[in-house]
């Protein structure tokens, strides 16, 4: 009998528990989207956390494309206020946010990350243009011999593309397909050393980006994981090796591994900020207008994210790798928080 | 005669050939078993080499002088004056002081071996003590991560030393001097999650995990148990009944991501549940734990032999007082040895909580099952993926601690089957 009436209590605590399907408010600011901003969003949070007395923000990780799709999903404390991302939101995305009622939005433009191309300070470091990376990673390459041809790259090592790189094997590591960090290789690096081709000039807009942004499957480049401290690893162990990675990654690696030249560009912070370094992208953040004064905080958390101790020549967010905007462009980031304008289609056209 | 000599001949011939087979078959075992020891310890070796590091903590002990004026404070009760204070040049003083080849001008320098969260350590503790105001006290602050590393790694190839060759002589002379030490990480065990190495802690993912598990197990187990009971002995044997059969079966091998996914439709996009809370995960382990828990259940309840409910029938007793009296009782131990073994799974399962939101950087240690929360698991993942040096450790350590729970999960049900099991 006893057991009986056990058991009855505990399903029935249990259903309980499963039913209390909440219509709670929400006191944590809710933040998703992309993982190449995720580091500097976290530090912000936290910050923000310990300074003022709201609560601490919660952040997900789930990339550029993933964290716009929530934040687009519509107004209400289930879905998420802010979402992070390290591509400007599409046109398509702006749409979808329309429709679901998510009418105003706010933009903001918080700095840049470069992408590099690293190897062990006792590897060959390379120095090479965009055109000559792109050779060495196409799957299809012009055919020396006739530069209108596009082959299959026959390229096995560095030299074999120009004399001055080193003789050691292509193999090189990289983000998969699902990461952002992959897109803007794609995008900036092969894309940017391939679309001046002759063997590209007459094709479609299409077909060329089809072509420029295949990377070669026979074994010389190496999809890692999401995980870029794996890649580290690997490259300290492997001369030979050379990796594609956030520069944030770089800079926490610094007396271990070195930078690729990039059309005679270093990867520092000054020229990436400058947009010299011809890898590097913005990254964005979205605000939900609507979350505004429903969720408490959220005014404070943007003041903080643009705030000069954090983003600043000084700011802690350098410290963690953040290339940070130029005085004029905070300034402006400043207003844009004090004043949240609307952002329009035709800013992302 | 010679015929039968010659088969016995046969017989002692081969017989060292057998022999010798059967050495060499027992030898593949030993072979393989050392093979699967051999994996396990390197394993373990990895994990503990790589991150007792990570339970250790390094800190900064120094006078430091609460002075108000210095730090534009002159009221320690008033919350907006100590909002508005310094609470950085104290400590940056207090350490220039306790290094004597240190001056005004190196003043950043200095400020870099102390933790960016230690000025918040004595904001709190003045906010506690008040009159702490313009006297001097000997307190103990987290060093920055930096400092951290070089302590516990100088010289080791995995790690890079951020400091400079100046601070460097520094950090070795305060060891000397005892402002710098080394000690149990106990931050480790008190904090949430942060993105400062030196302050970054496990409690909240314990918590977190520790109300995912609750939520699983009052679901799961009487959920299950009824199932298996009813399946076993009441229901009729038929189509039906071989059909669900068949298709729990088939659900203890979905792989638990699927389970994340409908999750993610079912309770949050048509419940309207929030996203991240343990109620929600613990919901999705459920439906992953069920069918673990069925079988082990079932199994259990066959293993009882037809005597005893013979036995109780033939007193007069009825169906029901048959199972909750005699069956159940006996088959709880084996009951119990498959649910824990279903939520030493369901601990260390990441995958289906990636879609649910609990993948996510989480500070305060939740306080309710609707509180955002993450698990030990995830904990892990999300450390092994972070720039900084400094979390390889503490996810190494982190792994420690969860394979602590695994094990003494693993060794209750062990106990328990011993301790509780009959024979007949």
């Amino acid at each position: 009998m006893k057991l009986n009436k056990a058991f009855a209590t505990v399903a029935l605590a249990g259903s309980v528990a499963a039913m209390s399907a909440p219509a709670m408010a929400r006191d944590t600011i809710s933040i998703v989207g992309s993982s190449t901003v995720y580091p500097f969003a976290t530090v912000v949070a936290e910050r923000f956390g310990t300074k003022t007395d709201f609560a601490t923000p919660k952040l997900e990780s789930t990339g550029s494309g993933g964290g716009l799709k929530l934040f687009c999903q519509g107004i209400g404390t289930q879905h998420p206020d802010i979402t992070n991302a390290s591509r400007r939101m599409k046109p398509s995305e702006f749409d979808l946010c329309q429709g679901n009622g998510v009418t105003d939005i706010t933009e903001f433009r918080i700095g840049s990350d470069g992408i590099v191309i690293a190897s062990s300070k006792n590897a060959d470091n390379l120095d090479i243009t965009l055109e000559q990376l792109f050779l060495a990673l196409g799957k299809e390459v012009p055919n020396p011999e006739n530069e209108k041809e596009l082959i299959p790259n026959p390229y096995k090592k560095w030299n074999e593309i120009d004399s001055d790189l080193p003789n050691v094997a292509i193999r090189v590591m990289g983000p998969p397909p699902t990461s952002g960090t992959r897109d803007s290789f794609n995008e900036l690096a092969l894309q940017g050393g391939c679309e001046d081709l002759p063997a590209v000039a007459d094709m479609s807009e299409d077909d060329m980006e089809a072509v420029c942004q295949s990377i070669r499957e026979d074994g010389a480049f190496i999809e890692a994981g999401e995980n870029d401290n794996l890649i580290v690893q690997k490259l300290i162990d492997d001369k030979g090796m050379y990796g594609v990675f956030g520069y944030s990654f770089l800079e926490e690696n610094a007396d271990r591994l070195q930078a690729a030249t990039l059309n005679g560009k270093v990867p520092t912070a000054e020229a990436i900020a400058a947009d010299e370094y011809p890898v590097a992208r913005s990254l964005f953040f979205y605000v939900k207008k609507a979350h505004i004064g429903v969720i408490p905080g959220m005014e404070e958390y943007i003041e903080e994210f643009v705030s000069p101790a954090a983003m600043g020549p000084n700011g802690y967010l350098k410290s963690v790798g953040l290339i940070v905007p130029p005085r004029e462009a905070l300034m402006n980031l400043q207003d844009k928080a004090a004043n949240m304008p609307n952002l329009q289609k035709d800013e992302l056209m | 005669m010679t015929d039968q000599r010659s088969q016995a001949e046969i017989v002692r011939q081969s017989l060292k050939r057998r022999y010798r087979k059967e050495r060499r078959f027992r030898a593949y075992g030993i072979a393989a078993i050392a093979v699967a020891l051999a994996a396990l310890v390197i394993l373990f070796a990895d994990i503990i080499g790589k991150g007792y590091t990570g339970f250790m903590k390094t800190t900064l002990t120094m006078e430091v002088q609460i002075d108000g004026e210095m730090m534009y404070l002159d009221d320690a009760t008033d919350e907006r004056q100590l909002k508005m204070a310094d609470f950085v040049e104290p400590l940056v003083q207090a350490l220039i002081r306790e290094i004597p080849s240190a001056t005004e001008a190196d003043r950043d320098a200095v400020r870099d071996l102390i933790n960016p969260y230690a000025s918040v350590t004595l904001r709190d503790r003045l906010k506690e003590n008040p009159e702490w105001l313009n006297t001097t006290r000997t307190m103990t602050f987290l060093a920055h991560t930096d400092v951290d590393v070089y302590a516990k790694h100088a010289g080791d190839e995995a790690y890079s030393i951020k400091l400079s060759e100046q601070q460097q002589a520094w950090v070795d002379q305060l060891q000397e001097d005892g402002v710098v030490e080394t000690s149990f990480n106990d931050v480790f065990f008190q904090n949430g999650d942060s993105r400062d190495p030196s302050k970054a802690g496990i409690l909240g993912a314990v918590v977190g995990s520790l109300l995912t598990m609750f939520v699983t197990l009052i679901l799961s187990f009487p959920i299950g148990v009824a199932a298996a009971i009813y399946l076993e002995e009441f229901a009729p044997q038929n189509k039906l009944t071989d059909f669900i059969e068949v298709n729990i079966n088939n659900l203890a091998a979905v792989p638990s991501i699927i389970f994340g996914l409908l999750g993610l439709a079912v309770f949050i996009n048509l419940f309207g549940m929030p996203r991240s809370v343990p109620v929600v995960g613990g919901l999705v382990l459920t439906l992953m734990t069920l069918p673990t828990i069925i079988i082990s259940s079932r199994a259990a309840i066959k293993s009882v032999p037809p005597s005893i409910r013979e036995a109780a029938e033939g007193i007069g007793a009825s169906k029901m007082q048959v199972v909750l009296h005699h069956v159940l009782p006996l088959a709880m131990p084996g009951m119990l040895t498959g649910s824990i073994i279903g939520m030493a799974q369901a601990l260390g399962e990441t995958a289906p909580l990636l879609l649910i939101g609990m993948v996510a950087f989480i500070v305060d240690v939740p306080d309710g099952f609707f509180d955002s929360a993450t698990v030990l698991p995830v904990q892990v993942f999300l450390w092994a993926g972070s720039p900084e040096l400094a979390f390889i450790e503490r996810a190494s350590a982190a792994i420690m601690v969860l394979l602590t729970f695994l094990i003494s999960m693993n060794a209750l049900a062990i106990w328990m089957r011993k301790r509780l099991e009959r024979r007949w």
